[in-house]
């Protein structure tokens, strides 16, 4: 147990001496987090087992724009002959969509798929607003395999010129508990209680995660979110356990901020963040924030952890239904998460060729989707990635 | 009987926390209340002989009293009919819970109409915090936070020209949070038909005063299908009496998205949402354009209003004549407005802007030397 530990921890700074600089390999490093206080078993995870020279990936496109984004992740590793076989399973949260809708069935499809391979690449699923049933496949499929932790990682793109410079920010979001619980009732007939639940074990867990990231990251400082002047209890319980753990962690620097202060700061001055953690909801809030900082949804790349499962998804998380099908999509954030799913596998090389490719071309600025201010279609922006790859061979 | 009572009582008064029965005869009551014909939250206050409105005046803490000062100064040199009544609001203790002296109640009372500057919440000892007494005390229902760009003053975003209401009492700051068993909480956010009613009539009505043809509301009832569900579906029924504003609604992440990438299409709208979203976004829009230290803020009720600013009340800096009163002067502005009083508004509003464009008379946190009087004096001199 303990050798394995620190055979573990010495691969860790072997390969972190190795490669100091690249800021986009987190996952790998994730297994450090494994020790969370609820886990009790410990698996060693995140290494799916090769069959026949190549691993087996859930492939979850997703709703709206994530079809075409899907095809150019596949088309692209595909001509980079990643070694990965794509189970993909179309799973939709729409009532109306091709072939089968919404169903039940086929969200555990993908929950026992995602099981067996313990990796997934996904898209977004669309949640329907209406009253009765229908929680969010989204975060279903977050609660149904404890995947606990989202990362979103803003960055500013070189090249893609936004209204701010030099932003690099990393946000952690709970992912199981907090607002989107689920858990609602009508008192009486216009009266409604939502409630929002924080238990010490997940915020636990999920301090330990941030604290780890920064540290496997080269990362300075840990800001947690939060709202406890008002919401003295639940709040103040994340926010008191954050600053407890933060006593073991003396070389990160850490401090925590009250959420609307930090919307504003992130506007105002985003280059004073650097890994932020936060309950589910504001979560959800800043990350949109933050993407709109650097080049809006199409850009940021993101994953979820969970104590077996990782799932890599956009870290901004929209469906993008409006412009589904005109071939208009960013594919960007989603090859991104593709290559941090392929450091996760620690297939490096082929992740820094697509992703040194994606910025090439990004950079290069004559071929871009209309979200990044060029007028190119996502077929021809995937074409000038692969062109751009294989120049580089 | 219950009913009976409940008819009887003013509206705003009863609380959600009513039987059943009586909550059905209070939305049915104030739907007759109410008529889209009926301003919420009318100014209902009375010119003294000389034709003066009196304005209770809470100075604050910190730099309070010099940005009081210049706001005062500035009055005083446009002819502002108004006679400011100083009061104390220092919390006292009242049955084991904080509450606001009652001569400072009174005064909001008769006056109806308050300006505040900051205050600071002292920090422990189950001290609730001073402006959430006000608030609660005085059942003040809708924050109204417009944002726009100032000229002179420059951010990465240009015209902004946003306005939020968000709804003031409940939501996810009604404050019922209990510890289930040791490690576990519950907080609970308290959504009524009420209270979002209200808070999405006086959206509406303040559209139509303030000239915008569109009401959007904010909310994330694709996770919180009930609570913000409840507010989406009120909205819908509230827009019908308003056939002359657009309606519609936008998902939480996609209005953060959006206003950030570019805040500018939101120019005609007048944006709604319950407390924390409103909380959270009112600040963001304030980031937009530089700070809270430019932006106003009113807090809307039935029986009074109380108009802030949002900023700290920056205890390093006080007495040293550096503090920026744009924020108060702008909350007094809307204060005026809300009085019917928009010419002096409109004269004082364009010499604080001139003034700011000109750049040559700013305070330090704009990037200026100028001290506090100055700035005021330069408006003055504007005027």
């Amino acid at each position: 147990m303990l050798s394995r530990n620190s055979a573990r921890a010495a691969q860790r700074v072997l390969w972190a001496a190795a490669q100091p600089q690249k800021r986009l390999n987190v996952a790998r490093t994730f297994a450090s987090v494994s020790d969370a206080p609820s886990q009790t078993v410990q698996s060693d995870i995140f290494k799916p087992t090769k069959y026949g020279g190549k691993y087996t990936v859930s492939l979850i496109p997703g709703d709206g724009i994530g079809a075409e984004v899907a095809e150019s992740v596949k088309t692209i590793f595909k001509a980079d002959n990643v070694p990965i076989t794509w189970e993909q399973i179309e799973v939709s949260g729409l009532q109306d969509a091709t072939p089968t809708g919404r169903t039940e069935e086929k969200f555990q499809e993908a929950v026992a798929s995602l099981r067996r391979n313990k990796l997934g690449l996904k898209g977004i699923l669309h949640t329907p607003i209406t009253r009765s049933g229908h929680q969010s496949f989204n975060v279903a499929l977050r609660q149904e395999l404890d995947i606990y932790a989202s990362v979103s990682l803003i960055k500013n793109i070189p090249g893609l010129k936004t209204r701010h410079d030099n932003i690099d920010l990393c946000i952690i979001r709970e992912n199981t508990e907090g607002e989107y619980s689920g858990l609602e009732h009508q008192s009486v007939p216009g009266v409604v209680e939502s409630l929002k639940i924080i238990t010490r074990a997940k915020s636990e867990r999920i301090a330990k995660f941030a604290f780890s990231f920064a540290l496997a990251n080269n990362r300075k400082k840990v800001t947690c979110i939060h709202k406890a002047n008002i919401m003295k209890l639940a709040d103040g319980l994340f926010r008191g356990t954050f600053n407890r753990l933060a006593k073991d962690y003396p070389q990160l620097e850490c401090n925590d901020m009250i959420v609307d202060n930090a919307s504003m700061q992130c506007v105002g001055r985003p280059q004073q963040f650097d890994v932020m953690v936060m309950p589910n909801l504001y979560g959800g809030i800043l990350s949109n924030i933050a993407a709109a900082l650097v080049g809006g949804p199409g850009v940021v790349p993101g994953c979820n952890m969970g104590r077996d499962v990782a799932v890599f998804e956009p870290g901004c998380r929209h469906v993008g239904l409006d412009i589904k099908g005109k071939d208009q999509a960013n594919p960007t954030a989603l090859l991104l998460s593709g290559t941090m799913l392929l450091r996760h596998l620690g297939l490096d090389d082929h992740a820094n060729r697509i992703s040194n490719a994606v910025y090439d071309v990004i950079a290069q600025g004559n071929v871009r989707t209309p979200d990044m201010g060029g007028q190119a279609t996502n077929q021809e922006f995937t074409r000038a990635i692969l062109s751009s790859m294989e120049k580089s061979l | 009987m219950l009913a009976l009572r409940s008819i009887a009582a003013p509206v705003q008064r009863q609380c959600f926390r009513a039987a059943p029965r009586a909550a059905l005869t209070i939305s049915l009551q104030n739907q007759r209340m109410y008529s889209s014909q009926d301003r919420v939250a009318k100014f209902n206050g009375q010119k003294d002989a000389q034709g003066r409105y009196t304005v209770s005046l809470i100075e604050g803490d910190g730099i309070g009293p010099e940005i009081a000062v210049a706001v005062k100064d500035i009055f005083a040199a446009a002819k502002t009919p108004i006679n400011w009544e100083p009061i104390n609001v220092d919390p006292i203790l009242k049955d084991g819970k904080t509450a606001i002296p009652d001569a400072a109640i009174d005064s909001i009372k008769k006056n109806k109409i308050a300006l505040k500057g900051p205050l600071a919440t002292p920090i422990g000892k189950g001290h609730v915090s001073l402006n959430l007494t006000l608030r609660r005390t005085f059942n003040l229902f809708a924050n109204l936070r417009p944002c726009r760009s100032v000229a002179g003053y420059k951010t990465p975003y240009d015209n902004v020209d946003t306005v939020l209401i968000r709804e003031n009492t409940e939501g996810e700051y009604s404050g019922i949070e209990h510890v289930v068993v040791d490690g576990v909480v519950q907080s609970i956010k308290l959504i009524t038909r009420e209270a979002s009613e209200r808070v999405l009539r006086f959206a509406f009505q303040h559209a139509r005063a303030i000239g915008r043809k569109k009401v959007r509301v904010v909310h994330k009832a694709t996770i919180m299908k009930m609570s913000d569900g409840l507010f989406l579906t009120v909205g819908d029924q509230v827009a019908k009496e308003f056939p002359d504003i657009e309606f519609d609604a936008e998902l939480l992440d996609n209005t953060c998205l959006k206003m950030t990438t570019d805040p500018v299409p939101y120019n005609d709208k007048v944006l709604v949402m319950p407390n924390l979203y409103g909380d959270i976004l009112s600040d963001m829009c304030a980031g937009l354009i530089g700070g809270l230290g430019l932006t106003p803020s009113g807090n809307i009720g039935d029986e009074c209003s109380i108009f802030e600013a949002v900023h700290g009340s920056a205890p390093d800096i006080a007495g040293q004549g550096l503090a920026n009163p744009t924020a108060l002067l702008l909350s007094s502005m809307m204060m005026l407005r809300h009085m019917g009083l928009n010419e002096y508004a409109d004269r004082i509003e364009k010499a604080a802007f001139d003034t700011l464009a000109e750049g040559k008379a700013l305070t330090g946190d704009l990037g200026g030397k100028a001290k506090t009087h100055e700035y005021a004096a330069a408006i003055i001199q504007k005027l």
